[in-house]
Protein backbone atom coordinates (compact mmCIF):
# COMPACT_ATOMS: atom_id res chain seq x y z
CA UNK A 1 0.00 0.00 0.00
CA UNK A 2 1.18 3.47 -0.39
CA UNK A 3 2.62 5.84 2.12
CA UNK A 4 0.69 8.77 3.49
CA UNK A 5 2.29 12.32 4.34
CA UNK A 6 1.30 15.04 5.84
CA UNK A 7 1.84 18.42 4.24
CA UNK A 8 0.65 21.27 6.22
CA UNK A 9 -1.72 21.81 9.41
CA UNK A 10 -2.77 25.39 10.86
CA UNK A 11 -5.29 25.64 13.54
CA UNK A 12 -7.40 28.84 14.74
CA UNK A 13 -6.63 30.61 18.04
CA UNK A 14 -7.99 28.67 20.98
CA UNK A 15 -10.66 30.78 22.54
CA UNK A 16 -13.13 29.81 25.66
CA UNK A 17 -15.58 31.88 23.51
CA UNK A 18 -15.69 32.45 20.05
CA UNK A 19 -18.72 34.70 20.43
CA UNK A 20 -20.45 35.79 17.45
CA UNK A 21 -17.78 33.95 15.14
CA UNK A 22 -19.26 30.82 14.10
CA UNK A 23 -17.93 27.74 12.81
CA UNK A 24 -18.13 27.61 9.44
CA UNK A 25 -16.43 31.47 9.44
CA UNK A 26 -13.65 29.94 11.90
CA UNK A 27 -13.41 27.06 9.32
CA UNK A 28 -13.22 29.59 6.52
CA UNK A 29 -9.84 31.60 8.03
CA UNK A 30 -7.99 28.39 9.14
CA UNK A 31 -8.71 26.40 5.36
CA UNK A 32 -7.51 29.47 3.37
CA UNK A 33 -4.70 29.74 5.53
CA UNK A 34 -2.91 26.56 5.25
CA UNK A 35 -4.11 26.68 1.27
CA UNK A 36 -1.98 29.93 0.85
CA UNK A 37 0.51 28.78 3.33
CA UNK A 38 1.21 25.46 1.33
CA UNK A 39 0.90 27.42 -2.17
CA UNK A 40 -2.28 25.18 -3.73
CA UNK A 41 -5.53 25.46 -4.51
CA UNK A 42 -8.98 24.03 -2.78
CA UNK A 43 -9.24 22.12 -5.91
CA UNK A 44 -6.16 20.43 -5.95
CA UNK A 45 -7.87 18.63 -3.39
CA UNK A 46 -9.08 14.66 -4.42
CA UNK A 47 -10.87 14.04 -0.98
CA UNK A 48 -11.68 16.33 1.80
CA UNK A 49 -13.24 14.63 5.55
CA UNK A 50 -13.97 16.37 8.41
CA UNK A 51 -15.06 15.77 12.01
CA UNK A 52 -17.37 17.52 14.11
CA UNK A 53 -20.21 16.63 16.62
CA UNK A 54 -23.49 18.28 16.50
CA UNK A 55 -24.52 18.01 19.78
CA UNK A 56 -21.77 20.93 20.23
CA UNK A 57 -24.12 22.91 18.19
CA UNK A 58 -27.28 21.68 19.34
CA UNK A 59 -28.67 21.13 16.21
CA UNK A 60 -29.04 18.04 13.70
CA UNK A 61 -27.22 18.35 10.45
CA UNK A 62 -24.92 21.36 11.92
CA UNK A 63 -21.75 19.79 10.51
CA UNK A 64 -23.08 20.53 6.96
CA UNK A 65 -23.38 24.22 7.18
CA UNK A 66 -19.93 23.87 7.78
CA UNK A 67 -19.15 22.43 4.37
CA UNK A 68 -19.35 25.58 2.63
CA UNK A 69 -15.83 26.55 3.90
CA UNK A 70 -14.22 24.44 1.05
CA UNK A 71 -16.02 25.47 -1.27
CA UNK A 72 -18.08 22.40 -2.38
CA UNK A 73 -20.10 23.15 -5.35
CA UNK A 74 -19.56 22.23 -8.31
CA UNK A 75 -19.80 18.83 -5.82
CA UNK A 76 -16.87 16.99 -4.44
CA UNK A 77 -15.99 14.27 -2.63
CA UNK A 78 -16.38 14.45 1.06
CA UNK A 79 -17.11 12.92 3.72
CA UNK A 80 -17.81 13.46 7.63
CA UNK A 81 -17.31 11.36 10.86
CA UNK A 82 -19.20 12.05 14.08
CA UNK A 83 -15.58 11.72 15.99
CA UNK A 84 -12.46 13.83 16.24
CA UNK A 85 -10.72 15.06 13.32
CA UNK A 86 -8.29 12.05 13.93
CA UNK A 87 -10.77 9.75 12.78
CA UNK A 88 -11.15 11.88 9.71
CA UNK A 89 -7.29 11.43 9.02
CA UNK A 90 -7.52 8.05 9.68
CA UNK A 91 -10.66 7.76 6.98
CA UNK A 92 -8.33 10.19 4.31
CA UNK A 93 -5.29 7.67 5.20
CA UNK A 94 -7.40 5.02 3.84
CA UNK A 95 -8.35 6.88 0.56
CA UNK A 96 -5.33 7.60 -0.45
CA UNK A 97 -3.49 3.98 0.29
CA UNK A 98 -6.00 2.23 -1.86
CA UNK A 99 -5.14 4.59 -4.54
CA UNK A 100 -8.77 6.29 -4.80
CA UNK A 101 -6.87 9.71 -3.80
CA UNK A 102 -3.62 11.45 -4.28
CA UNK A 103 -4.30 14.31 -1.50
CA UNK A 104 -6.90 15.53 1.20
CA UNK A 105 -8.16 17.74 2.86
CA UNK A 106 -9.12 17.22 6.50
CA UNK A 107 -10.58 19.61 9.11
CA UNK A 108 -11.92 19.41 12.80
CA UNK A 109 -14.05 22.11 14.59
CA UNK A 110 -15.69 22.67 17.79
CA UNK A 111 -17.44 25.33 19.42
CA UNK A 112 -17.99 24.04 23.14
CA UNK A 113 -19.19 27.70 24.28
CA UNK A 114 -23.00 27.94 23.56
CA UNK A 115 -24.01 24.51 25.46
CA UNK A 116 -22.99 22.87 29.10
CA UNK A 117 -19.80 21.19 27.75
CA UNK A 118 -19.76 18.58 30.66
CA UNK A 119 -23.97 17.38 30.00
CA UNK A 120 -23.62 17.64 26.35
CA UNK A 121 -20.96 15.12 26.26
CA UNK A 122 -22.41 12.53 28.50
CA UNK A 123 -24.80 12.20 25.73
CA UNK A 124 -21.52 9.98 24.04
CA UNK A 125 -22.55 7.38 26.79
CA UNK A 126 -24.61 4.17 26.11
CA UNK A 127 -28.15 5.62 25.87
CA UNK A 128 -30.01 2.92 27.99
CA UNK A 129 -27.58 2.74 31.22
CA UNK A 130 -25.06 5.81 31.61
CA UNK A 131 -26.86 8.48 29.30
CA UNK A 132 -30.28 8.49 31.51
CA UNK A 133 -27.99 8.78 34.58
CA UNK A 134 -26.43 11.94 33.13
CA UNK A 135 -23.15 10.94 34.26
CA UNK A 136 -21.00 14.00 33.04
CA UNK A 137 -17.61 13.60 31.50
CA UNK A 138 -15.75 14.98 34.50
CA UNK A 139 -17.35 13.12 37.05
CA UNK A 140 -16.80 10.08 34.67
CA UNK A 141 -12.71 10.92 34.48
CA UNK A 142 -13.31 11.68 38.46
CA UNK A 143 -14.13 8.00 38.78
CA UNK A 144 -11.07 6.90 36.80
CA UNK A 145 -8.80 9.26 38.58
CA UNK A 146 -10.11 7.68 41.81
CA UNK A 147 -9.58 4.26 40.92
CA UNK A 148 -6.00 4.89 39.83
CA UNK A 149 -5.10 6.67 42.93
CA UNK A 150 -6.78 3.61 44.81
CA UNK A 151 -4.68 1.33 43.57
CA UNK A 152 -1.44 3.62 43.29
CA UNK A 153 -0.62 3.62 39.68
CA UNK A 154 -0.13 7.33 40.40
CA UNK A 155 0.03 9.92 42.78
CA UNK A 156 -1.72 13.76 42.63
CA UNK A 157 1.55 14.71 42.69
CA UNK A 158 2.52 12.96 39.23
CA UNK A 159 -0.92 14.65 38.48
CA UNK A 160 0.15 17.84 39.27
CA UNK A 161 3.69 17.50 37.52
CA UNK A 162 1.57 16.94 34.17
CA UNK A 163 -0.14 20.06 34.54
CA UNK A 164 3.10 21.92 35.53
CA UNK A 165 4.89 20.85 32.27
CA UNK A 166 1.83 20.95 29.91
CA UNK A 167 1.24 25.07 30.91
CA UNK A 168 5.18 25.13 30.52
CA UNK A 169 5.30 23.73 27.63
CA UNK A 170 2.39 25.81 25.89
CA UNK A 171 4.30 29.08 26.48
CA UNK A 172 6.15 28.43 23.42
CA UNK A 173 2.95 27.78 21.28
CA UNK A 174 1.03 30.69 19.76
CA UNK A 175 -2.49 30.86 20.17
CA UNK A 176 -3.27 28.57 23.13
CA UNK A 177 -5.31 28.93 26.26
CA UNK A 178 -3.21 28.20 28.93
CA UNK A 179 -0.17 28.60 29.62
CA UNK A 180 2.58 29.67 32.30
CA UNK A 181 4.55 28.90 35.09
CA UNK A 182 3.57 26.40 37.92
CA UNK A 183 5.13 24.46 40.52
CA UNK A 184 3.52 21.33 41.72
CA UNK A 185 3.52 22.70 45.32
CA UNK A 186 1.22 25.55 43.94
CA UNK A 187 -1.04 23.19 42.31
CA UNK A 188 -1.61 20.93 44.77
CA UNK A 189 -2.30 23.66 47.20
CA UNK A 190 -5.40 24.19 44.77
CA UNK A 191 -8.77 22.88 46.18
CA UNK A 192 -10.67 20.00 44.82
CA UNK A 193 -12.79 20.67 41.68
CA UNK A 194 -14.65 16.90 41.08
CA UNK A 195 -12.46 15.11 43.44
CA UNK A 196 -9.79 14.20 43.39
CA UNK A 197 -9.69 16.36 39.79
CA UNK A 198 -8.63 20.15 40.71
CA UNK A 199 -9.60 22.30 38.13
CA UNK A 200 -6.16 22.56 36.64
CA UNK A 201 -6.05 18.10 36.09
CA UNK A 202 -9.08 18.99 33.17
CA UNK A 203 -8.97 20.51 30.21
CA UNK A 204 -10.19 23.90 29.57
CA UNK A 205 -13.30 24.40 27.64
CA UNK A 206 -12.10 25.88 23.66
CA UNK A 207 -13.51 26.73 20.41
CA UNK A 208 -12.06 26.62 17.61
CA UNK A 209 -10.69 24.61 14.20
CA UNK A 210 -8.27 22.74 12.87
CA UNK A 211 -7.29 21.83 9.00
CA UNK A 212 -4.97 19.27 7.85
CA UNK A 213 -3.42 18.48 4.53
CA UNK A 214 -2.38 15.15 3.49
CA UNK A 215 -0.60 13.83 0.31
CA UNK A 216 1.12 10.71 -1.59
CA UNK A 217 4.99 11.08 -0.48
CA UNK A 218 5.47 12.16 -4.14
CA UNK A 219 2.65 15.35 -4.05
CA UNK A 220 4.01 16.80 -0.39
CA UNK A 221 7.58 16.69 -1.92
CA UNK A 222 5.61 19.00 -4.74
CA UNK A 223 4.06 21.00 -2.23
CA UNK A 224 6.45 21.17 0.90
CA UNK A 225 10.23 20.98 1.78
CA UNK A 226 9.63 19.02 4.81
CA UNK A 227 7.12 16.16 4.14
CA UNK A 228 6.20 14.25 7.35
CA UNK A 229 5.45 10.48 6.75
CA UNK A 230 2.63 8.79 8.70
CA UNK A 231 4.73 5.08 9.08
CA UNK A 232 2.16 3.98 11.14
CA UNK A 233 -1.56 4.37 12.13
CA UNK A 234 -4.14 2.23 14.07
CA UNK A 235 -7.21 2.98 15.89
CA UNK A 236 -9.21 0.41 18.84
CA UNK A 237 -11.72 0.60 21.10
CA UNK A 238 -13.03 -0.46 24.39
CA UNK A 239 -16.62 -1.51 25.71
CA UNK A 240 -18.74 1.38 25.98
CA UNK A 241 -19.27 0.42 29.78
CA UNK A 242 -16.65 1.66 31.86
CA UNK A 243 -17.44 -1.07 34.53
CA UNK A 244 -16.57 -3.75 32.23
CA UNK A 245 -12.97 -2.10 31.56
CA UNK A 246 -9.97 -1.79 33.81
CA UNK A 247 -10.00 1.77 33.63
CA UNK A 248 -6.47 2.06 35.49
CA UNK A 249 -5.04 0.84 32.31
CA UNK A 250 -5.26 1.90 28.39
CA UNK A 251 -5.51 -1.54 27.02
CA UNK A 252 -6.69 -0.18 23.55
CA UNK A 253 -3.92 2.27 23.05
CA UNK A 254 -1.17 -0.30 24.21
CA UNK A 255 -3.01 -2.93 20.82
CA UNK A 256 -3.21 0.45 18.78
CA UNK A 257 0.37 1.49 19.66
CA UNK A 258 2.04 -1.49 19.02
CA UNK A 259 -0.48 -2.13 15.96
CA UNK A 260 1.08 0.97 14.36
CA UNK A 261 4.46 0.19 15.20
CA UNK A 262 5.62 2.95 17.74
CA UNK A 263 8.21 0.79 19.23
CA UNK A 264 10.15 -0.38 16.70
CA UNK A 265 12.65 2.57 16.30
CA UNK A 266 13.22 4.81 19.36
CA UNK A 267 10.57 7.41 20.14
CA UNK A 268 11.80 10.92 20.72
CA UNK A 269 8.44 12.32 21.86
CA UNK A 270 4.59 12.24 22.10
CA UNK A 271 1.87 14.05 21.41
CA UNK A 272 -0.91 12.47 23.88
CA UNK A 273 -4.80 13.26 23.77
CA UNK A 274 -5.28 13.24 27.42
CA UNK A 275 -8.30 16.13 28.21
CA UNK A 276 -7.49 15.07 32.18
CA UNK A 277 -4.18 14.80 33.93
CA UNK A 278 -4.20 11.47 35.62
CA UNK A 279 -5.40 9.86 31.59
CA UNK A 280 -2.10 10.95 30.25
CA UNK A 281 0.28 9.23 32.67
CA UNK A 282 -1.91 6.38 31.78
CA UNK A 283 -1.71 6.52 27.89
CA UNK A 284 2.23 7.28 28.38
CA UNK A 285 2.61 3.79 30.16
CA UNK A 286 0.45 2.28 27.55
CA UNK A 287 2.66 2.93 25.09
CA UNK A 288 6.00 2.27 26.40
CA UNK A 289 7.43 5.38 26.39
CA UNK A 290 9.96 6.04 29.13
CA UNK A 291 11.57 8.97 30.50
CA UNK A 292 13.67 9.87 27.92
CA UNK A 293 10.78 10.89 25.55
CA UNK A 294 9.09 14.39 25.43
CA UNK A 295 5.52 14.41 26.49
CA UNK A 296 3.00 17.00 24.37
CA UNK A 297 5.93 19.46 23.51
CA UNK A 298 2.79 21.52 22.46
CA UNK A 299 1.29 21.45 26.25
CA UNK A 300 -1.38 19.06 24.70
CA UNK A 301 -5.40 19.14 25.48
CA UNK A 302 -4.76 20.87 28.84
CA UNK A 303 -3.63 23.87 26.84
CA UNK A 304 -6.32 23.94 24.64
CA UNK A 305 -8.76 21.22 24.08
CA UNK A 306 -10.84 22.23 20.45
CA UNK A 307 -13.12 19.23 20.91
CA UNK A 308 -13.60 16.67 17.99
CA UNK A 309 -9.90 18.82 17.03
CA UNK A 310 -8.13 18.42 20.16
CA UNK A 311 -6.63 14.59 18.60
CA UNK A 312 -5.97 15.98 15.32
CA UNK A 313 -3.99 18.71 16.57
CA UNK A 314 -1.86 16.26 18.60
CA UNK A 315 -1.05 14.95 15.36
CA UNK A 316 -0.51 18.18 13.45
CA UNK A 317 1.41 19.82 16.63
CA UNK A 318 3.59 16.07 16.35
CA UNK A 319 4.02 16.92 12.42
CA UNK A 320 5.21 20.67 12.92
CA UNK A 321 7.68 19.92 15.19
CA UNK A 322 9.03 17.26 13.27
CA UNK A 323 8.96 20.08 10.13
CA UNK A 324 10.72 22.49 12.52
CA UNK A 325 13.39 20.06 12.63
CA UNK A 326 13.40 19.48 16.61
CA UNK A 327 12.72 16.21 16.23
CA UNK A 328 12.61 13.44 13.06
CA UNK A 329 10.69 10.36 15.12
CA UNK A 330 7.09 10.76 17.27
CA UNK A 331 4.04 9.02 18.07
CA UNK A 332 0.45 11.43 18.32
CA UNK A 333 -2.63 10.34 19.92
CA UNK A 334 -6.25 10.89 19.85
CA UNK A 335 -9.12 10.10 21.94
CA UNK A 336 -12.61 9.34 21.55
CA UNK A 337 -15.30 8.64 24.41
CA UNK A 338 -15.63 8.34 28.23
CA UNK A 339 -12.19 7.59 30.13
CA UNK A 340 -10.31 6.87 27.26
CA UNK A 341 -12.54 4.14 25.64
CA UNK A 342 -11.67 4.74 21.61
CA UNK A 343 -7.91 5.68 21.10
CA UNK A 344 -6.15 6.47 18.06
CA UNK A 345 -2.20 6.61 17.47
CA UNK A 346 0.02 7.52 14.78
CA UNK A 347 3.90 7.50 14.60
CA UNK A 348 5.39 10.15 12.31
CA UNK A 349 8.73 10.11 11.02
CA UNK A 350 10.90 12.97 8.74
CA UNK A 351 11.69 11.50 5.07
CA UNK A 352 15.14 11.04 5.19
CA UNK B 1 -27.62 -9.56 47.16
CA UNK B 2 -29.55 -9.83 44.44
CA UNK B 3 -33.29 -9.79 44.46
CA UNK B 4 -34.71 -12.89 43.33
CA UNK B 5 -36.08 -12.60 39.78
CA UNK B 6 -40.20 -12.32 39.74
CA UNK B 7 -41.60 -14.35 37.66
CA UNK B 8 -45.06 -11.71 37.07
CA UNK B 9 -42.90 -9.39 36.71
CA UNK B 10 -43.91 -7.16 33.91
CA UNK B 11 -41.53 -7.16 30.45
CA UNK B 12 -39.80 -3.43 30.23
CA UNK B 13 -40.54 -2.85 26.59
CA UNK B 14 -39.84 0.65 26.80
CA UNK B 15 -37.74 3.49 28.36
CA UNK B 16 -38.46 7.10 28.69
CA UNK B 17 -35.50 8.96 28.54
CA UNK B 18 -36.09 13.09 28.04
CA UNK B 19 -33.16 14.47 26.90
CA UNK B 20 -32.92 18.42 27.71
CA UNK B 21 -29.79 20.78 26.85
CA UNK B 22 -29.76 24.60 27.42
CA UNK B 23 -27.93 26.47 24.40
CA UNK B 24 -27.02 29.48 24.29
CA UNK B 25 -27.24 30.42 20.42
CA UNK B 26 -25.66 33.54 18.70
CA UNK B 27 -26.10 34.10 15.31
CA UNK B 28 -23.41 35.26 13.60
CA UNK B 29 -22.69 38.62 11.97
CA UNK B 30 -24.22 38.35 8.48
CA UNK B 31 -27.67 36.20 9.96
CA UNK B 32 -28.26 39.62 12.48
CA UNK B 33 -27.83 41.82 9.82
CA UNK B 34 -30.48 39.60 7.99
CA UNK B 35 -32.92 39.31 10.52
CA UNK B 36 -32.43 43.16 11.90
CA UNK B 37 -33.10 43.72 8.25
CA UNK B 38 -36.13 41.72 7.57
CA UNK B 39 -37.82 43.47 10.58
CA UNK B 40 -37.13 46.93 8.83
CA UNK B 41 -38.70 44.69 5.77
CA UNK B 42 -35.45 44.71 3.43
CA UNK B 43 -34.26 41.56 1.93
CA UNK B 44 -30.60 41.62 2.27
CA UNK B 45 -27.75 39.67 0.37
CA UNK B 46 -24.09 38.57 0.38
CA UNK B 47 -21.66 37.86 -2.07
CA UNK B 48 -18.09 38.00 -2.39
CA UNK B 49 -17.23 40.56 -4.80
CA UNK B 50 -19.50 43.16 -7.02
CA UNK B 51 -20.57 40.83 -9.87
CA UNK B 52 -20.37 37.77 -7.99
CA UNK B 53 -23.04 35.19 -7.04
CA UNK B 54 -25.77 36.63 -4.07
CA UNK B 55 -27.03 34.69 -1.56
CA UNK B 56 -29.66 35.33 0.15
CA UNK B 57 -30.19 35.02 2.75
CA UNK B 58 -26.27 35.88 3.46
CA UNK B 59 -24.13 33.13 3.98
CA UNK B 60 -20.82 34.36 5.35
CA UNK B 61 -19.01 32.28 3.08
CA UNK B 62 -19.32 31.84 -0.96
CA UNK B 63 -19.42 28.30 -0.94
CA UNK B 64 -18.37 28.28 -5.14
CA UNK B 65 -15.19 29.41 -3.69
CA UNK B 66 -14.77 28.91 0.18
CA UNK B 67 -14.25 32.94 0.03
CA UNK B 68 -15.54 35.06 2.54
CA UNK B 69 -19.01 36.62 1.34
CA UNK B 70 -18.50 40.14 3.19
CA UNK B 71 -20.14 42.49 0.62
CA UNK B 72 -23.85 43.07 1.81
CA UNK B 73 -26.61 43.96 -0.90
CA UNK B 74 -30.31 45.18 -0.65
CA UNK B 75 -32.85 43.05 -3.17
CA UNK B 76 -36.19 44.05 -3.74
CA UNK B 77 -39.34 42.22 -2.62
CA UNK B 78 -39.90 40.91 -6.10
CA UNK B 79 -38.96 37.41 -7.56
CA UNK B 80 -40.42 34.70 -9.35
CA UNK B 81 -41.49 31.12 -8.64
CA UNK B 82 -38.86 28.41 -9.56
CA UNK B 83 -40.93 25.31 -8.40
CA UNK B 84 -44.06 25.16 -6.35
CA UNK B 85 -45.98 22.33 -4.53
CA UNK B 86 -49.24 22.44 -3.17
CA UNK B 87 -49.65 20.75 0.10
CA UNK B 88 -52.76 18.42 1.03
CA UNK B 89 -51.30 17.05 4.15
CA UNK B 90 -52.15 18.32 6.76
CA UNK B 91 -48.87 19.56 9.08
CA UNK B 92 -49.39 18.40 12.81
CA UNK B 93 -49.64 21.89 14.84
CA UNK B 94 -48.94 24.38 11.67
CA UNK B 95 -51.40 26.50 11.71
CA UNK B 96 -51.69 26.77 7.89
CA UNK B 97 -54.41 24.42 7.17
CA UNK B 98 -54.34 22.63 3.35
CA UNK B 99 -54.31 22.83 0.62
CA UNK B 100 -51.52 25.40 0.32
CA UNK B 101 -49.06 26.30 -1.92
CA UNK B 102 -44.80 26.33 -0.68
CA UNK B 103 -42.70 27.72 -3.57
CA UNK B 104 -39.09 27.98 -4.18
CA UNK B 105 -38.86 31.36 -4.92
CA UNK B 106 -35.70 33.51 -6.75
CA UNK B 107 -35.65 37.30 -5.81
CA UNK B 108 -34.66 39.85 -8.09
CA UNK B 109 -31.07 39.96 -8.25
CA UNK B 110 -30.62 36.99 -6.23
CA UNK B 111 -28.49 34.06 -7.31
CA UNK B 112 -29.99 31.16 -5.07
CA UNK B 113 -33.42 30.02 -4.18
CA UNK B 114 -35.82 30.10 -0.53
CA UNK B 115 -39.02 28.41 -0.12
CA UNK B 116 -41.87 30.46 1.35
CA UNK B 117 -45.73 30.38 1.00
CA UNK B 118 -47.87 31.22 -2.13
CA UNK B 119 -51.10 33.23 -1.76
CA UNK B 120 -53.18 36.08 -3.19
CA UNK B 121 -54.75 33.65 -6.22
CA UNK B 122 -56.23 30.29 -6.62
CA UNK B 123 -53.80 27.65 -6.21
CA UNK B 124 -54.80 26.23 -9.78
CA UNK B 125 -53.63 29.62 -11.30
CA UNK B 126 -50.17 29.47 -10.37
CA UNK B 127 -47.24 28.61 -12.47
CA UNK B 128 -43.56 28.20 -12.77
CA UNK B 129 -41.62 31.59 -13.41
CA UNK B 130 -44.71 33.44 -12.15
CA UNK B 131 -43.98 36.89 -10.62
CA UNK B 132 -44.17 37.62 -7.20
CA UNK B 133 -44.08 39.80 -4.47
CA UNK B 134 -43.56 39.89 -0.54
CA UNK B 135 -46.89 40.87 1.72
CA UNK B 136 -45.30 42.19 4.62
CA UNK B 137 -47.05 42.09 8.20
CA UNK B 138 -47.79 45.76 8.86
CA UNK B 139 -44.54 46.99 10.47
CA UNK B 140 -45.68 47.07 14.21
CA UNK B 141 -46.00 43.48 14.18
CA UNK B 142 -42.43 42.44 12.61
CA UNK B 143 -39.97 40.87 14.95
CA UNK B 144 -36.36 39.26 13.57
CA UNK B 145 -38.57 36.70 11.84
CA UNK B 146 -39.20 35.30 8.30
CA UNK B 147 -42.53 35.34 9.53
CA UNK B 148 -42.53 39.00 8.71
CA UNK B 149 -43.48 37.92 5.26
CA UNK B 150 -47.36 36.60 5.14
CA UNK B 151 -46.48 35.32 2.00
CA UNK B 152 -45.75 35.99 -1.72
CA UNK B 153 -48.33 36.96 -3.84
CA UNK B 154 -48.68 37.04 -7.70
CA UNK B 155 -48.07 40.29 -9.45
CA UNK B 156 -47.82 38.90 -13.43
CA UNK B 157 -47.73 35.97 -15.11
CA UNK B 158 -44.92 34.25 -15.84
CA UNK B 159 -41.77 35.75 -17.74
CA UNK B 160 -39.67 32.80 -18.22
CA UNK B 161 -40.06 29.25 -19.18
CA UNK B 162 -39.69 26.53 -16.66
CA UNK B 163 -36.79 24.97 -19.20
CA UNK B 164 -34.86 28.09 -18.99
CA UNK B 165 -35.53 28.64 -15.28
CA UNK B 166 -34.18 24.55 -14.96
CA UNK B 167 -31.05 26.21 -16.75
CA UNK B 168 -30.64 29.01 -14.58
CA UNK B 169 -31.06 27.08 -11.12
Amino acid sequence: MRDVAIVNYKQTPATRDSLATNELQMLQSVIQGVIKESGVELSDMDFVCSGSCDYLAGAAFAFVEAIEAVGPFPPIKESHVEMDGAWALYEAVLKIRTGEADSALIYGFGKSSPGDLRSVLSLQLDPYYLAPLWLDTISAAALQAAQCLDKGVLSEADMAAVVSRSRANAKSVAGTQLSGDYSIEELLAEPTFVSPLRMHDCAPITDGASVMIIATPEKARQWCDTPVVISGLDNRIESSMPTLRDLTVSRSTETAGKAAGVGSKPVEFAELHAPFSHQEILLQKALGLDASVDINPSGGALAANTMMAAGLDRIGHAAKMIQSGRYTRGVAHATSGSCLQHNLVAVLEAVS
Amino acid sequence: MAEKKDPNAERVNIMYAPVNLDYRFTASDHTSRFLESIRNGQFIGSQVSEGAPVYVPPRPVCPETGLPAERLVELPDTGKVHWYTIVHIPIPDNPIKPPFVVANILLDGADITFLHLISGCDNDDIDIGMRVKAVWKPEAERTHSPANIHFFAPIDKADALAEELAKEA
